[in-house]
């Protein structure tokens, strides 16, 4: 049902793209929606950043995934407990470079053997695997398209292109990472059909991200392999919007304003959707904090007050029967006032 | 064990998920799957709201009149004060990678056992009354309306959450679902909504100073007590100092140590190692609960029943505190104590008397683990052991949840035990240490009326349990978690039986060899040591 909507919800965008231009509101897809959308995704994004920072982080609450720093001959697992920043730092980086959670996966099967249950766990890396493929690709894919934006063209854009098609298979060049990426692409919308627990867990958000950037990807891919758009044209048309002086080139057909209007709604839907985990990765409490509350102090910004059952108010309760039982009390039992009281 | 099913009946799992979607399936609340409600006068001593009457199994409440609005603006509170709940509420992507590793979905198949559909039950509240896309697109945004059935979806799967974290460690944003549940069960509790294990232990140990309500006369005879049995075993007489000022350290251990079969004999193991080394301590009645079911309530109610470990040190002019083996008691020492109730300027940085040992990394809490203590011991050399006397024992070890994934505890306690045992075989590797599964009792629900539901949770320990007993005899596990040492029992007799349960000091107390004492036959259990009968 998800699955449906969010396909016919991108084929509708598409679909609109089209429409629009050949009736002749080139300048808007071309121009003003892109604009729209750069301005939605920087401002949604600050401020979505913005509104997490707001929540204070009261408690060091790091998930610990080795060996805590404690005496000089016990050795350390620094990266999965850090003690301080500098590990911390380490941390995070391969987490968010390399997916190092993600890389533990397993998977779990409950069999029998010999008249016996058992729970067995096998290392399951493919999620792992195509997730970076995926995040990666997307890296170079971002990086070639500077070359649309920029003159000259910088140096590490034209070495992105270069190694990304090594292969030198093709005119024009193939670049492996449009394989890839398809390849990942569908690896996980795939799983999320198929896998009967990634299907049941799934959202529309879920779907019409993938189905969205399958468009992007397969628009792109359309210019420049087959429908072989004119690229001079294109790059004009962008350097305009760059230079804020938008104009429009004829020669330039109409896959293109689908591709540009697909990315626009991505920049769109980015900051109000689960995409954000690009920025909340660098915030999770379990991940970018050293493991330090009991060598450090730190501050609760909205630390509640200490209020407890005091020993007075204990010994109060029970000082008759520790007094029998030779327990020591700070108050003997005459000075309390009910037996000062019984007393008079 | 009445009404739970047996093995064979209850590993017939169905993993395959169901056909009608999440959010129109109910859980029926029946005897067995829920735990009993907190008793009125309970909640009316500890000052939580709207005690009353109630089962789960009943149709209406007695909800709050506007308890809609009281969970908008306690979430909203929450939403403010935790970075934690807020991101964990945006960023989940249902990538599934949490799904199988939560004991009680391995165990069950419920598809809201899953951490992300758990968490995805406060998620689409959350969507509906705080997201624009949820308040317009509803369920097409993964967005459902707040009803007394989402409420109670909540208190069925929020009590079957441990809090273990082990979700947390494979998701690649660290989501912790433990943390969600944590959030939900204090949402619960505004509308007097929880359970009565969890609520009774947190009243004892607030007035009493221990979850079991045990008063300090009584406290005093317990210790006695089990000082006579350690004179029967070893011939040594112990007086340990309770409540006394000026000794250098106050040890504070969970009260099931004092109380509960078999941690009084870990708690033995521990007064004959101070008593041998001549340790300047003692206990408290006061502070006489290392546990902390506060956590398992409100942060409010953690640091309140907290607080009274720093009172009564600066109280009885103690330097530091040592801690016996107890899980979440670790974890709010870890991660909570220091900013709850710290700094403690009156304690000094611990330094072990007998080794010279400075604890740095307990340099701010002021506050150290037993086996980080007794660790450094035997390092240097300042205690003897006698492994042979625990031959009779093939051991392994259970990494209890809070100090694996919670603090990081796992070489101090295996090396105190390879010290003390000379047969010891660790269960395979995706079950111990930052992997290590839950006893399935953990955050409070370590009570009987939910026996099924914690033997189904229990299937992952007690089938590594198993493997290592079927390829090694091992007949002992042993654990630093005074609730493990209840709850991993009737986990053993189900999945493993043969297995017995012990806590690390128990296997110290064994193997100590004390100045004076007289030829040990038993063990601590007094029960014959093999080849000593009759000597
Ligand atoms: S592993 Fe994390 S991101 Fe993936 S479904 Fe679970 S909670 Fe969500
Ligand atoms: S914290 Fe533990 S019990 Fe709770 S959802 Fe995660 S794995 Fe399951």
């Amino acid at each position: 049902m998800s699955f449906f909507i969010s396909f016919l919800l991108v084929l509708a965008f598409g679909s609109l793209a089209y429409l629009g231009v050949e009736s002749g509101y080139k300048l808007m897809f071309a121009a003003i929606i892109p604009y729209v959308a750069v301005g939605v995704f920087v401002f949604g994004f600050v401020y979505k950043l913005i509104d997490w920072a707001r929540s204070p982080v009261p408690f060091r609450i790091p998930t610990t995934g080795g060996q805590q720093k404690s005496l000089d001959w016990i050795k350390t697992d620094y990266l999965d407990n850090p003690p301080n920043k500098g590990w911390t730092v380490g941390r995070m980086i391969l987490e968010i470079l390399t997916f190092r959670s993600l890389f533990r996966n397993t998977s779990m099967n409950l069999r029998w053997q010999d008249g016996e249950p058992r729970v067995v766990y096998y290392s399951e890396k493919w999620l792992w695997l195509f997730a970076l493929a995926f995040h990666y690709c997307f890296l170079v894919i971002f990086i070639r398209h500077f070359r649309f934006f920029m003159e000259p063209v910088p140096l590490l854009v034209q070495g992105a292109e270069f190694f990304d098609g090594i292969l030198e298979i093709g005119a024009p060049r193939l670049y492996q990472t449009d394989l890839i990426i398809i390849a990942a692409l569908l690896f996980l919308l795939l799983r999320r059909i198929f896998d009967n627990k990634v299907r049941y867990i799934s959202l529309l958000s879920d779907y019409f991200p993938l189905f969205l950037l399958l468009s992007i990807v397969g628009t792109g891919l359309w210019m420049r392999y087959f429908a072989k758009t004119d690229i001079v044209g294109v790059k004009q048309m962008t350097m305009s919007l760059v230079q804020f002086n938008p104009v429009i080139v004829d020669s330039v057909g109409a896959i293109f304003y689908m591709h540009l209007f697909f990315v626009s709604i991505l920049l769109i839907y980015f900051p109000f959707s689960k995409l954000m985990h690009m920025g909340g990765v660098f915030l999770s409490p379990t991940r970018n904090l050293p493991n330090d509350s009991r060598m450090k102090h730190h501050v609760n910004p909205w630390n509640p007050p200490k209020k407890y059952h005091t020993y007075e108010a204990y010994e109060d309760d029970f000082r008759e029967v520790m007094v029998e039982a030779g327990l020591p009390v700070e108050k003997q039992p005459e000075e309390t006032p009910e037996t000062k009281a019984e007393a008079e | 064990m009445a009404n739970v099913p047996t093995p064979e009946e209850l590993l017939k799992i169905n993993y395959s998920m169901p056909d009608k979607g999440w959010m129109d399936m109910k859980p029926v609340f029946k005897d067995g799957n829920f735990c009993y409600p907190g008793k009125p006068d309970v909640i009316k001593e500890i000052g939580f709201p709207n005690p009353r009457e109630w089962s789960p199994k009943d149709d209406d409440w007695q909800l709050p009149e506007n308890w809609m609005e009281i969970l908008h603006d306690g979430m909203k509170d929450r939403l403010e004060r935790y970075r934690s709940f807020k991101i964990f509420m945006d960023i989940c992507v249902r990538c599934g990678a949490c799904a199988d590793k939560c004991h009680f979905f391995i165990g069950g198949g419920d598809p809201k056992n899953m951490p992300v559909l758990r968490a995805e039950l406060l998620r689409s509240i959350y969507r509906k009354e705080f997201t624009t896309a949820g308040k317009i697109l509803g369920k097409l945004a993964g967005a459902r309306p707040l009803t007394q059935d989402v409420v109670k979806e909540w208190f069925y799967y929020f009590y079957q959450c441990t809090e273990c974290r082990r979700c947390s460690l494979y998701c690649p944003y660290g989501i912790d679902t433990a943390e969600v549940t944590m959030m939900a069960r204090e949402l619960l509790h505004l509308l007097g909504i929880n359970i009565n294990w969890i609520m009774e232990p947190v009243r004892n140990c607030n007035r009493m100073g221990n979850h079991l309500g045990i008063q300090p006369h009584a406290f005093k005879d317990i210790v006695e007590f089990l000082c006579e049995d350690i004179e029967e075993v070893t011939g040594i007489k112990i007086d340990p100092p309770i409540n006394e000022k000026g000794h250098e350290i106050l040890f504070i251990t969970p009260s099931g140590d004092v109380f509960a079969d078999p941690g009084v004999y870990t708690f033995m193991g521990y007064l004959m190692l101070f008593h041998e080394l001549g340790l300047d301590y003692t206990l408290s009645t006061y502070a006489s609960e290392g546990g902390n079911f506060g956590l398992f309530t409100s942060h409010e109610m953690m640091k309140k029943l907290n607080a009274k470990m720093y009172a009564e040190a600066e109280r009885l002019g103690s330097k530091w505190i040592l801690g016996g083996e107890c899980g979440h008691m670790w974890r709010v020492i870890n991660q909570y104590m220091d900013t709850h109730n710290g700094p403690a300027p009156f304690l000094e940085v611990p330094k072990n008397p007998i080794t010279g040992t400075v604890f740095e990394n307990a340099r701010q809490t002021k506050m150290v683990h037993i086996t980080e203590f007794t660790a450094d011991l035997i390092k240097h050399d300042k205690i003897r052991l006698d492994p042979s006397r625990n031959d009779h024992l093939r051991v392994t070890f259970h990494d209890s949840c809070n100090p694996a994934r919670g603090m990081g505890l796992f070489d101090e306690p295996r090396y105190v035990i390879k010290n003390a045992v000379r047969n010891y075989f660790d269960m395979p590797p995706s079950t111990i240490r930052e992997h290590t599964y839950c006893c399935a009792g953990g955050s409070g629900l370590n009570t009987d009326e939910i026996m099924e539901i914690r033997m189904r949770g229990g299937l992952p320990r007690g089938n590594a349990l198993r493997h290592v007993q079927r390829e090694h005899d091992v007949n002992m596990m042993s654990c630093i978690c005074a609730i493990d040492r209840a709850t991993l029992i009737p986990l053993a007799d189900y999945w493993a039986p043969g297995v017995g349960i012990c806590g690390v000091h128990e296997l110290v107390g064994n193997a100590l060899i004390m100045k004076g004492e007289k030829k040990r036959t038993m063990d601590l259990r007094q029960e014959e040591l093999p080849g000593m009968e009759g000597e």
